[in-house]
């Protein structure tokens, strides 16, 4: 018998990540749940937050801004991910989708693309916002530009891995949003999103710098606020290249875990 | 091409302590109906996820369309169908949307819309999966399955929970697939269902196959004893025969015409299944 030729890994990878999208948007509470959140989050603390960075002369909202870009990052990527693959896992999709020739691949692609799409969607809606509400500016030169691209790439790749690998941590489908809201809140008011990150206690910034979301606020500060900010930052520089080294080291990790930890069927089903 | 679509030698499947399947020898033929019977926990969902390469087994060999399903490759999983036991996805998506994406996975698919068809959801191939009734529901899943024009298909208790006129439609569905050429392997509770679609049964209890047979000789139901009974002059009375044709003829005589209240049984396939699984007493 003749081999037919099967369709390709990357046509069956993008096909799922339009599927995944069309069901996600159709979907209104997993909408509200992961997209709508930090978009709610920026209207309540933006009303609430005012005055400048001690020491500079940047309007603390714009620096929330930045860090809110990256928790929304974080919900679109490592929450939509970690929470969807859990319940996919739970309803039995994974294991239907492990009984067909779709190679493993496609369905990581598809996660992955469908999560860039929602990433981008939610990065500018949020920064659409931070600039009608708090006067947020696009980066001002060719160079943070390319660090904003950067920055969100690797964001986005990391988170994705890390939601990826998460996904196997929760026992059940339903108690998956539960579990991992834990870990991203204590991230979000460790990292400098809510809280100026120099200013929070120095045991408080060693265990948030241990983490990517820290960087990522840093990474996006850094291509979104002026120069003047440095004073306020933990090292008075912008450390492109320790974020670097963090995202990529947690990235490395992130890919290691997807290997090692993936299961296709439940904890209970052999 | 083997001639058998599925060998199973000595198959062993261990969970700790316990020998979940215990040496189960199979052989389906291309082109049969097969369908393993057996009461919960007897290793027959375990036999059939070994079969599909969602488990791994302990011991023993095991070929499957001429491929170790231990180690499925992409080429082996197209020329499969599987229907699970148990779905609750609820995607926000259409019949037909589901139905064509999988067809996406296969290198020659069936077309979706006659696939919708055949399963009788042409009027719901717009609705979303989440708004179906059970028995929709379950016919997705079988769409799903046949999509990628299997040759083996294997259906997990398909219809469980179904009412008697959705199962026999369903029955329905099963014969066609049969009728052209599929090979099916069916696992279910229900003897009528068996003794309806299969041409061979096997009973699983207790990790073994205690017997493979048509469903008319399982157990010995074809040369199994006949019991005549009929109201004598002393009340009722029985008689277990081989020649229950004789035994009525000699009452008929007796009686000079007709025999009051008389029946000729045999054991039915629950009768029989139920011994052979040890749940009779």
């Amino acid at each position: 018998m003749t081999a037919l030729a099967m369709p390709s890994t990357l046509r069956i990878g993008l096909s799922r990540g339009a599927l995944e999208l069309k069901s996600f948007v159709r979907e209104r509470e997993a909408v509200a749940f992961t997209f709508a959140v930090p978009i709610v989050l920026m209207l309540i603390f933006g009303t609430i937050f005012e005055g400048r960075i001690e020491g500079t002369n940047v309007d603390f909202r714009q620096y929330f801004a930045a860090g809110i870009i990256a928790s929304g990052i974080a919900s679109t990527t490592f929450i939509s991910l970690g929470v969807g693959i859990a319940q996919e896992r739970d309803d039995g999709t994974l294991k239907r989708l492990y009984g067909t020739p779709m190679p493993p691949a496609a369905y990581f692609i598809g996660k992955t693309a469908s999560a860039l799409v929602l990433s981008v969607a939610e990065t500018v809606i949020l920064f659409l916002l931070g600039g009608a509400m708090f006067g947020l500016r696009p980066p001002s030169t060719p160079e943070r530009w390319f660090t904003l691209v950067w920055v969100f790439a690797a964001g986005v790749t990391v988170c994705t891995l890390l939601g990826i690998a998460v996904s196997s941590v929760p026992r059940s489908g339903r108690g998956a949003a539960a579990v991992l809201n834990v870990p991203y809140l204590v991230l979000q008011f460790i990292s400098g999103v809510y809280f100026t990150f120099n200013e929070l206690p120095s045991g408080v910034q060693q265990a948030g710098a241990i983490f990517p979301l820290k960087w990522i606020c840093q990474g996006l500060r850094s291509a979104l606020l002026p120069d003047t900010l440095l004073p306020a930052e933990p090292a008075h520089a912008w450390e492109h290249g320790r974020i670097a080294l963090v995202l990529a080291a947690w990235g490395v990790a992130g890919f290691a875990l997807c290997l090692t930890t993936f299961r296709w069927k439940r904890r209970d089903d052999g | 091409m083997n001639e058998t679509a599925v060998r199973v030698r000595g198959l062993r499947k261990r969970y700790g302590d316990l020998d979940a399947v215990n040496g189960v020898d199979l052989d389906i033929p291309h082109g049969a109906v097969f369908a393993l019977l057996g009461p919960n926990g007897a290793g027959k969902s375990t036999t059939v996820e070994i079969l599909e390469g969602h488990r791994r087994r302990t011991g023993g060999e095991v070929s499957v369309l001429d491929v170790d399903p231990g180690r499925p490759t992409r080429d082996w999983r197209s020329r499969i169908g599987i229907v699970p036991q148990t779905s609750n996805e609820q995607p926000q998506l259409s019949v037909r949307e589901m139905v064509r994406h999988f067809a996406g996975y296969y290198p020659a698919p069936r077309d979706p819309d006659e696939v919708v068809e055949a399963v009788g959801l042409t009027e719901k191939a717009g609705a979303r999966l989440a708004q179906l009734s059970g028995g929709q529901r379950r016919r997705v899943d079988v769409a799903l399955g046949i999509i990628g024009d299997p040759e083996l298909l294997f259906l997990d208790e398909p219809t469980t929970g179904f009412d008697p006129d959705a199962r026999r439609r369903f029955w329905k569905l099963i014969e066609s697939l049969a009728g052209d050429g599929t090979t099916i392997l069916l696992t279910t509770h229900y003897l009528d269902e068996a003794e309806a679609l299969a041409d061979r049964v096997g009973v699983i209890a207790g990790g073994r196959l205690v017997e493979v047979g048509t469903p008319r000789e399982l157990g010995g139901r074809a040369t199994a004893k006949a019991r005549v009974s009929w109201t004598g002059p002393e009340g009722p009375q029985a008689l277990e025969t081989h020649s229950p044709t004789q035994v009525v003829s000699e009452l008929s005589q007796k009686f000079d015409g007709e025999i009051p209240g008389l029946t000729v049984t045999r054991p039915t396939l629950e009768d029989t299944y139920l011994s052979m699984i040890g749940a009779d007493r």
